[in-house]
């Protein structure tokens, strides 16, 4: 990186600067912020849910909610169809609710936090203080922003640029004081796209979630600056279940961006998140993710086990989604954003970069339902095997009888590095009426030969070279993300492979 | 199902059937592995991964349904072919109807003869292929095959064999629940077609096993016969040694339900194998191919082609799986499955799986369904073709990539000559 691109724009401290200019380098994010920490105490049953509850100061009506989805999911059993291998999780060993002390009183504003949190989160590179840029980036649209909601194991830290936000109508703000503030909003929405009966980690996260975010777009509005979720989990031995719910209403636009990370440790953690968007008639939102949980170590020691429900309701005509995901990190990720296409003329698209290395295991992919009528959907899946890592890309696309004259294109390709990992695709295709097309490709191969040669030949050492390739694989992908984030994602792809080859 | 008397509901199964004539101690052995099986794997239901998109109840259904009887005028497909004629009549071989069992460059004998030798190379490969294949997908109604297997034909190729044996699957009664166990083995260097034609029965099960030495090449040829109402069940297991060669390819039109699964294990290198199938289907319709392909040697190929043309509310399946193992390198897999809708009530569900374990290789997938080209229609319109001919023209073109997969092109033609058949009967 030359020393002109690492010029820090104005209101970016130069740690956070650091902090970004050296992704390239292993699990960057694997320390641990020494602070106290209150818990509730291990495991789960009703009593644990109401803790939870009482702790974020809930309405009666959120109680019985969370109730009744905790005695379901007493009832259900875990998923097993993925192709995906961890040992059992004890549900009863985990602590379901951790809060760092300082945040028993909310702070009111973002001055008031505890210190030590805002430097992890400058550590991560996402600075809570209201700035320009994520990262300094030279070259970025001027005065661009980005709006901020940090959460740090089971609570929101601090949401930046709210009031900005508020004057445009936007709401942005912690579920959990979306709950006390708007609850009519969140009566109306919550568990109207992943009920509470949904599947066994949804349920599950439906009785103990803890924050999360909330976004309402009004109609008509374009959110006038990127929103970002960042998830952060520190304490040990702590599931992180934290629940997203945005709605954009008639017209309203809005994209969003959502990272995590974690510290490095020998055992398995547990991040069980719900998201859900609702898109009225001629609503966008455009959903991106770089999930990059601790992926565990070489020889599959600790990581993350990531098993998380989002998906997208298209409600009003012309709605228009958008998911786009690196997933880099975590030990086992089980993972599926959908859209439901219920508006005539709505369009889903799903671009996704799954990278698995060393003992990490990726069961990833989408769900395309369409109900309307001339409903699109497009789906580019790129997933990259490598060291002794399985990839899965899994995905449905369903054309009902009434969705007349719809389209979907499906592309997912496979690479393989190395001949100790796995590659598989197991695609759903089912079309129920003639007027509409579906049309599905699938390829696995592995790192072409002559295109490492002619790398090679001009100097590049065998990694560089593979992690360009490999960019260049995903490159469809890459460039649906926003910049900053599709700058970081290349970077991290890098870091991903690190050790892949040789 | 759903007799009380019965615990579990494989036992109703296999209690629908009358034991077969006792054989000698491999073959009840294998026989009683079998009934174990099936009674450890239980009946096949809509909540198994495999069976999703096709509903088993009338499979498992205690009866087998009531059968119009089809009298077709036409001449019965491969009928201009030399060949040897084996004729089964609702499941059961009947002599009179066949040609002797006998012929160059090959053994044959009834499954009931082989069973009852003390010694016998089938015992290598009856229940052996069909046992082995039932893992990791369980496969009901093969293993409740070779449980009840007492019928069938079994052929061991030893040379070039000089005509295609035909087995001819004959009706006489409305109603017939038919077993048919067939055991092949294809010794190195040896050559050997088999064609399969007709309904069989109103329910028909049946098994085939093929085990294909070095150097050996298998073809297989199949018209699943024309009777509406009848229901089959069928399974191929094929064992493919180095450098062999495999070929199968099945013609459905008619039937309201129909399961073809196919599993073949490639265990040796430079071997080529290929699974294809053209179905047509109007009204009361399923078909549902099942193929599993497991690559576990070097440098190998194999291919799926499969399409189905469907209408009036017709159903097609495909499930197909490239399986290729850790040291199967230089794979070439490819599969290809395509549902042509001609009408808005048709469906078309499919599930391309690939599970890769070996980086050097090329594997892909294409799935694609929808109605014809309008633009291609008008094309043909414009130039004087009314539209349900060109429509028809559009149909046979669409299913001939999968014809393509047969080798002999006399037996192309005349599988050519039933699609064309079938659109002119079904013309709108």
């Amino acid at each position: 990186m030359s020393t002109q691109e690492s010029i820090a724009k104005e209101g970016v401290d130069a740690e956070t600067v650091d902090a970004v200019k050296t992704v390239g380098e292993k699990y960057k994010y694997g320390f641990e912020t020494d602070i106290e920490m209150e818990y509730a105490p291990k495991g789960v049953n009703e009593d644990i849910v109401r803790l939870i509850s009482e702790k974020n100061d809930e309405p009666a009506w959120m109680l019985e909610w969370r109730l009744d989805a905790f005695r379901r999911w007493e009832k259900m059993v875990e998923p097993d169809w993925a192709m995906v291998n961890y040992p059992e999780i004890d549900f009863q060993d985990i602590y379901y609710y951790a809060r760092p002390k300082s945040m028993v009183e909310k702070p009111k504003s973002l001055d008031e936090v505890d210190p030590k949190l805002l430097e992890t989160y400058n550590k991560l590179g996402i600075p809570l203080a209201e700035q320009a840029l994520l990262a300094g980036v030279e070259g970025a649209e001027e005065g661009r922003k980005v709006a901020v909601d940090a959460v740090f194991d089971s609570v929101s830290v601090g949401t930046t640029f709210q009031k900005e936000l508020a004057a445009a109508g936007v709401i942005f703000c912690s579920i959990s004081e979306a709950i006390k503030d708007h609850p009519e909003l969140v009566k109306k929405y919550l568990g109207t796209v992943v009920p509470p009966t949904d599947n066994f980690y949804a349920t599950l996260n439906s009785a103990v979630f803890s924050d999360g975010s909330f976004v309402y777009i009004p109609e008509g509005v374009k959110c006038p600056m990127e929103l970002s979720t960042y998830f952060r989990i520190n304490a040990e031995n702590t599931g992180q279940f934290e629940r997203t719910l945005i709605v954009a209403e008639k017209g309203a636009q809005v994209s969003y961006l959502e990272g995590c990370t974690a510290p490095m440790r020998d055992e398995n953690q547990l991040h069980a998140a719900v998201v859900e968007l609702v898109i009225q008639e001629d609503a966008d939102i455009k959903y991106s993710t770089v999930q990059n949980w601790y992926p565990g170590d070489e020889n599959g020691v600790g990581g993350i086990y990531n098993f998380v429900t989002k998906r997208a309701d298209c409600r009003g005509d012309r709605a228009k989604v958008m998911w786009t995901q690196v997933e880099t990190g975590s030990a086992v990720t089980w993972k599926y954003p959908s859209c439901i296409l219920r508006g005539d003329d709505s369009q889903g698209e799903f671009y996704s970069i799954a990278i698995a290395n060393n003992m990490q295991q990726a069961d990833t992919g989408t769900k395309m339902v369409h109900l309307g009528k001339r409903t699109k959907s497009r789906i580019v899946s790129k997933g990259i095997s490598a060291g002794k890592a399985q990839n899965t890309y899994r995905g449905l696309v369903s054309m009902h009888p009434k969705a007349k004259d719809s389209r979907n294109y499906t592309q997912c390709d496979s690479l393989l590095i190395g001949d100790k990992c796995g590659a598989h695709t197991v695609p759903y295709m089912e079309c129920r009426n003639n007027s509409s097309r579906i049309e599905h490709e699938a390829t696995t191969s592995k790192v072409d030969d002559e295109q490492l040669f002619y790398c090679r030949q001009r100097g590049m050492g065998e990694e560089e070279a593979v992690a360009l390739i490999v960019n260049g694989f995903a490159k469809e992908v890459l460039q649906s993300l926003p910049m900053e984030f599709a700058m970081e994602a290349q970077k991290l792809v890098a870091i991903s492979l690190e050790g892949s080859v040789g | 199902m759903g007799e009380a008397k019965f615990d579990n509901p494989t036992e109703a199964l296999l209690a629908r059937h009358s034991a077969p004539r006792k054989g000698s101690d491999w073959a009840e052995a294998t026989r009683h592995a079998a009934r174990e099986r099936t009674l450890g794997m239980g009946a096949a239901g809509r909540r198994d991964e495999y069976w999703r998109y096709t509903n088993p109840t009338a499979l498992n259904a205690a009866e087998a349904p009531d059968v119009e009887i089809m009298q077709l005028e036409e001449v019965p497909v491969f009928d201009g072919v030399e060949k040897l004629l084996v004729t089964f009549v609702d499941g059961v071989y009947a002599p009179e109807q066949s040609d002797d069992l006998s012929g160059e460059g090959l053994e044959i004998s009834t499954l009931e003869e082989a069973l009852s030798a003390d010694i016998h190379w089938a015992s290598d490969v009856f229940g052996v292929l069909e046992g082995n294949g039932q893992s990791p997908v369980k496969r009901p109604f093969a293993a409740l095959n070779t449980a009840l297997a007492g019928q069938g034909v079994v052929i061991r190729a030893t040379g070039k064999v000089s005509k295609p044996v035909a087995l001819r699957y004959c009706r006489e009664n409305t109603t017939s629940d038919a077993v048919l166990h067939h055991v092949v083995r294809v010794e190195s260097g040896a050559d050997l077609n088999i064609l399969e034609n007709g309904a069989g029965a109103s329910r028909l099960n049946t098994v085939m096993e093929v085990d294909v030495a070095k150097g050996g090449t298998f073809h297989h040829l199949r018209a699943q016969g024309r009777d509406h109402a009848r229901l089959a069940a069928t399974a191929i297991f094929a064992r493919l040694g180095a450098e062999s060669h495999f070929k199968s390819f099945t013609l459905t039109v008619n039937g309201v339900l129909t399961r073809n699964e196919v599993v073949i294990d490639i265990n040796g290198d430079d071997t080529k194998a290929s699974v294809a199938g053209a179905c047509l289907g109007d009204g009361d319709f399923l078909h549902d191919d099942t193929i599993f392909i497991t690559h576990d040697a070097v440098n190998c190929e194999s291919r799926q082609v499969f399409k189905k043309v469907l209408k009036n509310g017709a159903t097609g399946v495909f499930q197909g799986k490239i399986l290729v193992q850790p040291d199967a390198q230089k794979t070439d897999g490819y599969q290809i499955s395509q549902g042509l809708l001609l009408d808005d009530d048709s469906n078309f569900l499919a599930k391309p799986e690939l599970e890769i374990y070996a980086d050097d290789v090329a594997c892909s997938h294409g799935s694609t369904c929808g109605a014809v080209d309008e633009n291609s229609l008008f094309y043909l319109m414009s130039r004087g073709v009314p539209r349900a001919e060109a429509q028809n023209m559009m149909i046979i073109a669409f299913l001939d990539e999968a014809i393509q997969e047969i080798e002999d092109e006399v037996l192309a033609d005349d599988i050519r000559a039933r699609l064309s058949g079938w659109a002119e009967r079904h013309k709108t």
